[in-house]
């Protein structure tokens, strides 16, 4: 009966506190309300995981409603619904379990939940198996990227958990990639971890790197205990233990007292000078480290100059340990490390030839225009890099008329083409016609041209660079892996690239132009006796080679910057572009821009630091090839090199 | 009669295209010689070879008593050991009177430090005008010599030739474009160069060959034709098809 | 020899006259012994200018009498500067440092001195040990010499290498461009132990004479200017006008006629072409201490362009002409760059010298080129009556050397 009664007792309270309805998340909720109200980080995790392992369905809801600050405590009762606002002071509650309005209650009668964002982060990892089985992609592949970046111990068991169900492969792939990462990092034992290290000893991505390289994280210890996973031994004064470090090492272990440093000792002896003596040793005779020494020593006999930093580190046990306990785990990622650097080498020299290939497309972009009026025409054009920069400020300023970037750019190369042509041919009219047959003198007339239009340049458009947008189809990269990427506006100049070389080969095989050009390459008195009209043909050729730096240009100032020293930045590698794929000949050109721009990116990778140095190196080289192949690579021969 | 100068075996091709095939040549230290050959026989790139100008793909060029290999040498070493040679063109320094171009050709040491303080003295002095003289240029001395005649041009670079006192000379059509005086007395300053050196002559006038009076090589298809006396390889059957076509 | 020097080239008689009495009439004008007219920094932009004949004069003898047309030599009057300005620097800071740290109450030990003068001069580019290229910055002796040494090292280097491979004509212009831009990229590196882009400054000082006043030490430099730019155009008179000038034109015009006279071409372009970048260096060397500082920059190849632009306005292959030309040309360009030139308002827009300078120097330079191959020197032909050969437009001769204008428009 007392039972009885009590139990009616129970129930009658209970009655009272909570309404009928009450559904089993506001159980589970109720139970924990204590913990959830004054939600710390310290103390919330039985809460999280209840809610998280409770297997109801709105415990998802739950948890992001809480996240999200949405959950919201009813005063007269303390049972938790989610709120919604519906007016400033009104807010319309929900239930968890049926999701069905309760009502619109006064902001007064509420207490919002505002969980701290260390306990935020702790909802959300509760929240990752549910959204690792959300039904949209897109989420789960949110939440793994979420994983990645901040990966727990808790994470292993339900992305496990989702993989069997995953529908999508290539998110699933995603999901078998990071669990055996997460494996390696945090699974129990030795033999799952090692096997985890060794299924992915191929996969070259920076994820898997990352992985395995902070499982080989390691720090320089003085005499470590046995039970460390040490790694090599380190002698001080090898690079990663300098003496200094080293010494540190053993004055911070205790076996070393510190010594003092020259300034130091300095300083004590200048407290201790008495009456223009320290130690016994006059002022002016201090002015030689010996003499220091030998003060010093008078003065704390317990020193001696032989006491340096390099005979008391020398022979101590200094080794590498890793953080992680474990020497299979480690040997086997170093292993695995090993082979996956073969690959990534492997992978880089691809990428290096692409961007050796993107170079020397640039590089033949800014010569060929160059390689048609020096190669052909025999004539040094010094403004060539200037019709470059037109080109590119033509593209810059129909930009400011048409704020569509693909038609801009659709607009650009022809009128660039236009206008450097025209300035091509006026320049051939006006000062190259009268210079023929004195290269040095073209050389210095063009030079003069060069100059001023570099600085009409400036004088118009400032010094400032002008930007020249790509259209947005240009921007991003082709990417083949974590190592292996390209960008597009590269393969873009690439292609344009092998355009120009076939309507070059096609105007200089199969047209009229074509023809009589060559014609009076090789015998102009010939070509006019013929018919043909030298100074037209000249004027055309020239025109040719301008109007295709233009073009160049419009593309050289999609990815550099536009100003008017755009064109000298290309002059000198272009000339060597054309000196060292041999004058007159369209391969030559090809092959010398080849030839720089995989050098140029060869260097660079062999000293990323310094690309400066890397250009010093290449013209150092080319004056040396120069050398060995003075016409080029491809060189005419015989009487017809005429020399 | 010792030989100067032996080519034997030697060939060069430029693209493919075969300019000298397999040619062999001899010519004594003091004797005249006539090269005729069509166009393109490879008469101008056999000079380019003894010179130095273009290296042969095989073959030997034998020099002198000593028999050294000319064709280790540079040019310039070529042209020291006593190889001159004159160009189709007149090549004279036009910005120089005809005294300087003398002077310049001069046998002296060449090296430039020697040449740097080279002090002009009387003997040689009197060794331009000598050279002036017989090649009939005495009162043009002072004269830039890109202001003379075509022909002086000519004899200036003959006298120039002369000056560097070579073993032998190589003549690349020396009466192009002359008058009939002006060729007589190129072939007397030739025919008495002769006497005391080797002399080669490429010449494509019949005529002026005949005067020169000497043996004749006919070259062909980078090759020799035929070699004799002038009367013996026009009355050549090859010679004749070759000139005259099949 | 010098007697028939002077009998042979009147004008260089005539030059140095006109040099001596310049010298002397800015040394009574100058502020610290004449009249005060010249105002010190005045006397500091005529002594740059003589240094920048100096350059014009050696140009001349590799580009006017040789027909190389280098444009790298500017690298060697940059390299001339380095050198000086390493002793300069070294010697300036050296004494700067110890002064001040004979105040301290224990004296310096010479490897503190070291250490701080390190310090001082490579803090700037994150470093304070001495790189090996300043082992002889202690030495002033050391370090002339390296003025001369390390261009005419370098010069003798690339030189050997460029011609033994018979590069000529625009391609060796377009290596020689690349040496320069090579050099001045090393530079621009921070680790080059020169001080990367920084360069070395406040080389106006010279060390142990701070009581003397700039408007004296201005006047020393013009002074040394004018007595290098008198012994040059001495020197560069005496090599072209003999024998060996004789040959320099020869190559000039027909190279391979030279050759096949017996004469090494290589042997006398590097001979050349190591005298010039040795006096190329010299001229640095009394250019950037009046300048008071260098920096990479100065080496870019526009700067060597600009030397042939000198010349070239001023009459190449003629000595009095490049220095006409470097001196015309150079103060001319202060002139206007500097702001001093009023402004032309068309009304729609105003004509600011400071800017359209360049454009009015490029159009003149091609003018010149075209109409006036001579340059300024030509007008002296002109009121002498020089005429140049006239050859009746006959041939051309096989080269195509650089006094063939007449004939090759024909």
């Amino acid at each position: 009966m007392r039972h009885f009664l009590s139990l009616l007792c129970a129930a009658t309270l209970l009655a009272l506190t909570l309404p009928a309805q009450a559904g089993p998340t506001q159980d589970l909720l109720q139970e924990h309300a204590a913990l959830i109200n004054k939600a710390s980080r310290k103390t919330i995790q039985p809460a999280i995981d209840a809610l998280a392992a409770s297997g109801l369905p709105s415990a998802q809801t739950v948890l992001q409603k809480w996240q999200n600050k949405d959950m919201w405590l009813r005063k007269e009762d303390g049972l938790f619904f989610w709120a919604e606002e519906i007016t400033g002071k009104t807010f319309r509650l929900y239930d968890f379990d049926t999701a069905a309005p309760v009502g619109d209650f006064d902001k007064a009668a509420l207490k919002q939940l505002k969980p701290n964002s260390g306990v935020r982060a702790m909802i959300g990892a509760a929240l990752v198996q549910f959204q690792l089985s959300d039904p949209d992609p897109a989420r789960r592949l949110a939440a793994l990227t979420a994983i990645q970046r901040d990966a727990e111990p808790s994470h292993l068991a339900p992305l496990r958990a989702s993989i069997a169900g995953e529908s999508d492969p290539a998110i699933k792939a995603r999901k078998q990639q990071l669990l055996t990462l997460l494996t390696i990092r945090f699974a129990t034992d030795t033999p799952t971890r090692v096997a985890a290290i060794q299924s992915i000893a191929t996969d070259i991505s920076l994820d898997t790197r990352a992985a395995l390289n902070s499982l080989l994280t390691s720090k320089i210890v003085f005499n470590p205990p046995d039970s460390a996973n040490t790694g090599a031994r380190i002698t001080p004064g090898d690079p990663g233990l300098s003496v200094e470090a080293a010494f540190d090492l053993m004055v911070a272990a205790g076996v070393a007292a510190p010594l003092p440093t020259p300034d130091q000792r300095r300083a004590v002896l200048s407290e201790n000078i008495a009456g223009g003596k320290v130690g016994g040793i006059p002022l002016a005779r201090l002015n030689s480290q010996p003499a220091r020494d030998r003060a010093y020593a008078a003065l704390n006999p317990d020193w001696s100059p032989n006491m340096t930093k390099a005979t008391v580190v020398a022979d101590q046990p200094f080794f590498q340990v890793f953080a992680e306990p474990s020497k299979e785990v480690t040997d086997a990622a170093r292993d695995a490390l090993k082979s996956i650097e073969t690959r990534v080498a492997l992978n880089q020299a691809l990428d290096l030839a692409l961007d050796g290939i993107s170079l020397a497309s640039i590089f033949f972009l800014a010569a060929i225009g160059l390689a048609i009026t020096f190669g052909v025409m025999g004539v040094i054009n010094m403004a060539h890099g200037e019709f470059i920069m037109m080109g590119a400020y033509t593209g810059y300023v129909v930009q400011q008329f048409v704020p569509n970037y693909t038609v801009s750019i659709l607009i650009a190369l022809p009128l660039a083409f236009l206008v450097t042509f025209a300035a091509g041919v006026a320049m051939e009219r006006l000062v190259i016609r009268h210079l023929y047959n004195r290269p040095l003198e073209t050389l210095l007339a063009t030079f003069g041209i060069s100059i001023a239009l570099q600085q009409i340049a400036k004088n118009i458009f400032g010094t400032q660079a002008r930007p020249l947008t790509a259209p947005a189809w240009l921007d991003g990269a082709w990417i083949l892996n974590d190592v292996v990427s390209i960008s597009y506006i590269r393969i873009a100049i690439f292609a344009l690239a092998l355009i120009f070389l076939c309507v070059f080969l096609f105007i200089m095989k199969r047209t009229r132009l074509g023809l009589e050009t060559r014609a009076v390459t090789q015998n102009p008195r010939m070509a006019a006796s013929m018919g043909i009209n030298p100074d037209r043909v000249n004027m055309l050729t020239f025109g040719l080679g301008s109007g295709i730096a233009g073009i160049a240009g419009v593309a050289i100032g999609l990815f550099a910057k536009v100003t008017s020293e755009l064109g000298s930045d290309y002059i000198v590698q272009s000339f060597m572009t054309v000196v060292v794929g041999g004058v007159g000949n369209i391969w030559g050109t090809l092959a010398g821009a080849a030839m720089i721009g995989f050098l140029q990116k060869g260097i660079e990778w062999m000293n990323p630091s310094n690309t400066l140095a890397a250009q010093t190196y290449m013209i150092i080289f080319i004056i040396i090839f120069i050398q060995f192949r003075p016409r080029g690579i491809i060189a005419l021969k015989g009487r017809a090199a005429g020399d | 009669m010792s030989t100067l100068l032996e080519v034997s075996g030697v060939s060069v091709s430029f693209d493919g295209f075969k300019a000298i095939n397999n040619l062999s040549f001899q010519i004594g230290s003091a004797e005249m010689r006539a090269i005729i050959g069509p166009n393109g026989a490879g008469k101008t790139t056999f000079m380019d070879i003894i010179t130095g100008k273009t290296k042969p793909d095989e073959g030997r060029v034998i020099w002198g008593e000593k028999s050294v290999s000319l064709l280790k040498m540079s040019e310039a070493r070529i042209a020291r050991a006593g190889v001159g040679r004159k160009f189709q063109r007149p090549t004279v320094f036009e910005d120089q009177s005809v005294f300087d171009n003398l002077l310049l050709a001069l046998r002296k040491d060449r090296n430039p430090f020697a040449v740097l303080l080279y002090k002009r003295n009387a003997p040689d002095t009197e060794k331009v005008h000598d050279l002036a003289a017989q090649i009939g240029l005495s009162d043009q001395l002072e004269r830039k010599s890109g202001e003379l005649s075509h022909g002086q041009k000519q004899w200036l670079e003959i006298g120039m030739l002369l000056a560097q006192e070579p073993r032998l000379l190589l003549v690349d059509e020396p009466a192009a474009g002359m008058t009939p005086e002006e060729r007589e007395h190129t072939t007397a300053i030739l025919v008495e160069a002769a006497r005391t050196r080797a002399v080669v002559v490429v010449e494509h006038d019949m005529e002026f060959v005949r005067r020169l009076n000497c043996r004749v090589t006919v070259l062909h298809e980078g090759a020799v034709l035929a070699e004799g006396s002038l009367d013996h390889v026009t009355s050549n059957k090859h010679v004749i098809d070759v000139y005259l076509g099949r | 020899m010098t007697r028939s020097l002077f009998a042979r080239n009147p004008s260089v008689l005539v030059f140095l006259a006109c040099l001596g009495l310049f010298t002397l009439g800015v040394t009574a004008l100058s502020e610290a012994l004449g009249t005060g007219m010249i105002s010190t920094s005045f006397v500091k932009t005529l002594g740059k200018t003589l240094s920048l004949s100096l350059i014009a004069l050696a140009m001349d003898l590799v580009w006017g009498y040789t027909g190389i047309l280098s444009l790298g030599h500017f690298a060697f009057f940059g390299l001339g500067g380095y050198m000086i300005g390493m002793w300069l620097m070294y010697e300036r800071t050296r004494d700067i440092v110890v002064t001040s740290m004979a105040n301290a109450d224990i004296p310096p030990t010479p490897q503190e001195i070291t250490d701080a003068i390190g310090n001082q001069i490579f803090g700037v580019v994150g470093g304070s040990d001495f790189p090996l290229i300043w082992a002889f910055s202690h030495s002033l002796a050391l370090q002339l010499i390296l003025v001369v040494a390390v261009p005419g090292l370098l010069a003798l280097v690339f030189g050997w290498l460029a011609f033994r491979s018979r590069v000529t004509g625009v391609y060796l212009s377009i290596l020689t461009q690349a040496m320069t831009l090579a050099l001045a990229l090393y530079l621009f590196q921070n680790d080059s132990g020169l001080r990367g882009n920084n360069g070395l400054s406040g080389l106006q000082n010279l060390p142990g004479l701070d009581d003397v006043p700039q408007s004296v030490v201005s006047l020393w430099f013009f002074w040394a200017s004018a007595l290098a730019l008198g012994l040059g155009y001495l020197f560069a008179a005496w090599v072209v006008s003999g024998k060996f000038g004789s040959v320099l034109r020869g190559i000039r015009d027909d190279e391979a006629r030279v050759r096949f006279l017996g004469y090494s071409v290589e042997g006398y372009k590097l001979f050349i072409f190591t005298v010039t970048a040795v006096i190329s260096g010299i001229a640095g060397a009394l250019y950037y201490p009046q300048a008071g500082i260098i920096n990479p920059a100065e080496i870019a190849p526009i700067a060597s362009i600009y030397l042939a632009v000198w010349v070239a306005i001023g009459g190449r292959g003629r000595l009095y002409g490049a220095v006409i030309g470097a001196a015309f040309v150079s103060l001319v360009s202060t002139w206007f760059t500097g702001g001093q030139v009023p402004s032309i308002p068309l009304g729609f827009y105003t004509i600011d010298w400071v800017d359209w300078w360049q454009v009015v120097l490029g159009l003149s330079f091609v003018l010149v080129t075209l109409f006036a191959p001579k340059g300024i020197g030509g007008l002296f032909d002109y009121f002498t009556g020089r005429k140049p050969p006239n050859r009746h437009g006959k041939d051309l001769g096989p080269g195509s050397g650089s006094l063939k204008e007449q004939e090759a428009e024909a």
